[in-house]
């Protein structure tokens, strides 16, 4: 569903380009949840925008759904896939209500029967009619999430890009978050890529995962395999250190 | 999460309870709700609500003037009253020609409120449509629209005007198109200032990937964001461009007389100032206090604005 | 040396709302000695406001009340912002989340490291600097001399916290107050910057408040742990009890959160009892 082939993604060009992302090989077949999980400036993030068609890449190719894809994209490719971002104020427009940025989605597909989806759209996400005509001011944290799923969601696509969904979330929001993720991808079929730099939250929603430092892939192990410690590239055991270290709830710092 | 020490509300059923309904049931709910909560927070400005009145003033008063004062008077010329002190029947006294100066100041009103009116109908939308596609789009099409506006915003106002009312020749219009024409750089640049600052912003690039276009990311995403400080900065430099009228028309480049232009009545007021202090003073306070009112305004505006973000 | 160096009893912040009084801290009472005691909370649960309340940085319209609010022989209550000032990085020292933020992008670090030392200990530049110098040092930064020149952009996430803990260390306070020290950086990084907060809050004898919303990260690290909900703390844990809790809130806090190896499809949410919210005094 979505491949990345030898990939390479760079920041400004020419002499003082910056590469970010280097012969990224990387595949998603449909239905399955991929993670990507690194430190910050491994390059995830900005792999995932390039397949979301917000960054240009400098080489290789992207193909989602077998068709190859660049910057600019067409409308039904961008139906296609759909993303939800890190900070839940951010990505949502501050000046508008809910049901305005339903309706936007619904606006420029034409939909048909826009007022039904969005009250669907609402519901599926655990929203009711008292949330759709409020400010996200209004709004707490974990709502405007779920009005982020559920403006991703309207557009039914078969892409479901996730940029450190709960990173911004407390710990309850996030259980409930991480549960409607789990579910709304059952009932649709989605095939997720996920962005975290929290182990235990890709290891919860991903089959395989894929980890990331300075711009490279260095490894894609499963979380069976990660949780049973049988990974082969040091970073990836230097990162398993680190994210045990905080977990366990019994051992004496110093 | 945080605990109420006391719980009280407004009375349910009550257009009050209707405004801040935390559960609004429809569009226009929602947006008079908003509107209603930016008003509490406006009214607890005292200056701010001055500024308002003040502005309401003007406009009622240009609305209302033939009820409120004579027109024949504002141009009745009765030469053997000229420069009479304030009494009963000239509230305001005379002016150097006889004119009732209260009669020419409530009317002028008119003339002030026209010129400020069209002046922001050219520039906010001049302003925005240069300033947002220069944000959004960047690169050529930024260095281009902005060097364009460089070159307008090196005019000093006074001179153009000069210089289209020798070309043009006087009159309201030309006054306001030359007004126009040297107020709407900082209008420009504001509203590329802020479509910058949002247009990295991750709803911005939501709707990019819902596949709106470019047109519409500016007209449905930026353009509401960019309102509120065009609107502000539109408010303070409102005085601004009262004075810029009333010094156009000092110079006699506004208003023709016999139209009774706040500026116009000061300058004719000029050469009797000592003795007659009245024909050029009270229009010259009415300018005063009007700008006051619109910078006031601006002020209160711009803090309910702060506060809320 | 006395053992106690902050005494907190029935602390109350409340704020002003539309509606009447709103209590963003209720009725917190504990003790701090030379231990690291945590503080845990969700957002809105006031364990940043109780650390702001202590340092006096609770701005109008904002009230603090107590019946006991001590540090040492100083009474804080009512204490003016002259006061607070003496004693903020000399007595009372705050570390904040994001060095990005915190730290003033226009001054070299070294300097700012200096400015704290002079401004407190009357010192000359030059005694300043050197002091600067070795706080740098004691905080494990590789190449002091060169950092010293270095601008807030120039550094990372890590070694901007630790340009932190410098500066608030270096006028040697008692207590240091620690909001949410790591949650901006990289894990690999979190670990190496509380071995530091670790190794000098042991060397100095110094009382640690650490405040996060990171369940085990805190437990693993302290002493001592409060559990804050809605203002109040409900639950005390003792280091590394925490499987041991009892309070309902704290134990559906730890089943929520994911774990690597745990196979459970579905996360248990926390149901929310309003009873938790009710006054607990």
């Amino acid at each position: 569903m979505i491949a990345l082939d030898d990939v390479i993604i760079a920041y400004g060009s020419g002499p003082r380009a910056v590469v970010a992302v280097r012969n990224l090989t990387l595949a998603v077949p449909e239905g399955q949840a991929v993670g990507l999980v690194g430190e910050s400036g491994s390059g995830k993030s900005t792999v995932l925008r390039a397949v979301a068609g917000l960054l240009p890449y400098a080489a290789g190719e992207i193909t989602l759904a077998g068709q190859r894809v660049d910057r600019r994209r067409t409308t039904a490719q961008r139906k296609m896939t759909q993303m939800v971002f890190q900070d839940p104020y951010g990505s949502l427009h501050p000046n508008q209500t809910v049901d305005q940025i339903l309706s936007l989605p619904v606006a420029i597909h034409r939909l048909d029967r826009g007022e039904a989806r969005i009250v669907q759209a609402l519901a599926e996400v655990g929203l009711g009619p008292e949330h759709r005509y409020r400010f996200p001011h209004q709004l707490s944290g974990g709502q405007r999430q779920r009005v982020a799923i559920a403006r991703a969601l309207i557009l039914e696509p078969r892409i479901l890009l996730l940029d450190e969904p709960t990173s911004a979330l407390d710990v309850s929001v996030q259980a409930e978050i991480l549960n409607l993720l789990a579910r709304l991808r059952r009932d649709r079929g989605l095939t997720l890529l996920m962005v975290s730099h929290d182990l235990a939250v890709i290891a919860h929603l991903c089959e395989r995962i894929g980890v990331m430092t300075r711009g490279l892939l260095v490894e894609t192990t499963t979380a069976t395999a990660m949780a049973n410690n049988q990974v082969t590239h040091d970073y990836t055991r230097e990162l398993l250190r680190s994210n045990a270290g905080l977990d366990r709830s019994n051992v004496a710092a110093g | 999460m945080m605990a109420n020490a006391s719980a009280s509300g407004p009375v349910p059923g009550t257009a009050r309870a209707w405004l801040l309904s935390p559960a609004p049931a429809s569009r226009m709910q929602a947006r008079c709700s908003r509107w209603f909560r930016a008003w509490l927070g406006f009214r607890r400005n005292k200056l701010a609500m001055t500024g308002l009145g003040i502005v309401l003033l003007l406009v009622l008063m240009a609305i209302f003037a033939p009820l409120i004062a004579d027109r024949q008077s504002t141009t009745f010329q009765v030469l053997g009253n000229r420069l009479q002190p304030a009494s009963w029947q000239h509230l305001f006294g005379t002016d150097e020609l006889g004119r009732d100066i209260f009669a020419r100041v409530v009317f002028g009103s008119r003339i002030t409120l026209t010129i400020v009116a069209m002046v922001s109908v050219i520039v906010v939308p001049v302003g925005l449509a240069i300033g947002l596609p220069a944000g959004y789009f960047g690169g050529v099409v930024d260095t281009v629209l902005m060097r364009i506006t460089d070159i307008f915003l090196a005019f000093p106002r006074l001179v153009l005007a000069l210089a289209f009312a020798a070309a043009l020749g006087p009159g309201i219009e030309n006054a306001v198109i030359a007004i126009a024409l040297t107020a709407w750089p900082p209008f420009a640049r504001l509203a590329r200032a802020e479509t910058l600052t949002s247009r990295r912003a991750e709803f911005i690039q939501a709707a990019e990937l819902q596949g709106a276009s470019a047109l519409r990311i500016i007209a449905t995403q930026i353009v509401p964001l960019c309102l509120p400080s065009v609107i502000i900065r539109l408010t303070l430099d409102m005085a601004g461009i009262i004075l810029t009228a009333a010094g156009l028309g000092f110079l006699g480049l506004g208003a023709q007389p016999p139209a009774p232009e706040w500026g116009a009545m000061v300058s004719s007021g000029r050469q009797v100032l000592l003795d007659q202090w009245w024909v050029a003073t009270i229009p010259g306070l009415a300018i005063f206090i009007v700008s006051l009112g619109f910078n006031l305004l601006g002020d209160g505006l711009r803090d309910a604005g702060d506060a809320r973000s | 040396m006395s053992n106690t160096l902050l005494a907190v009893r029935n602390l109350c912040v409340t704020y002003p709302g539309d509606d009447g009084d709103v209590y963003a801290v209720r009725n917190v009472s504990f003790t701090l000695g030379r231990e690291r005691l945590g503080i845990v909370g969700e957002s809105g649960s006031g364990k940043s406001t109780t650390g702001r309340a202590i340092m006096g940085l609770v701005g109008h319209p904002g009230r603090i009340e107590a019946d006991e609010l001590r540090l040492d022989d100083t009474d804080l209550r009512g204490l003016s912002e002259r006061g607070f000032r003496r004693l903020r990085g000399k007595r009372i020292a705050m570390v904040l989340q994001d060095p990005k933020y915190s730290l003033d992008p226009v001054m070299s670090v070294g300097q700012q490291i200096a400015e704290t030392h002079r401004s407190h200990l009357r010192s000359t530049h030059r005694d300043a600097k050197l002091a600067a110098l070795e706080m740098l040092q004691a905080v494990h930064i590789r190449d002091p001399e060169r950092v010293y020149t270095m601008y807030p952009h120039q550094i990372s996430g890590g070694m901007g916290q630790r340009v932190m803990i410098a500066m608030m260390l270096i006028a040697g306070p008692d207590i240091l107050i620690a909001d949410e020290p790591t949650s901006a950086l990289d894990v690999t990084v979190q670990t190496q910057v509380l071995a530091i907060l670790d190794e000098l809050v042991r060397r100095r004898g110094m009382g640690l408040l650490l405040i996060s919303h990171n369940l085990h990260l805190v437990s693993a690290f302290c002493d001592r742990v409060l559990v804050m909900y809605a203002g109040q703390v409900l639950e005390t844990c003792a280091a590394g009890k925490l499987s041991e809790a009892t309070h309902p809130y704290t134990r559906g806090l730890l089943a929520a959160l994911p774990r690597l190896g745990d196979r459970r499809t579905e996360l248990p949410q926390l149901q929310r009892d309003p009873a938790w919210m009710a006054d607990l005094t």
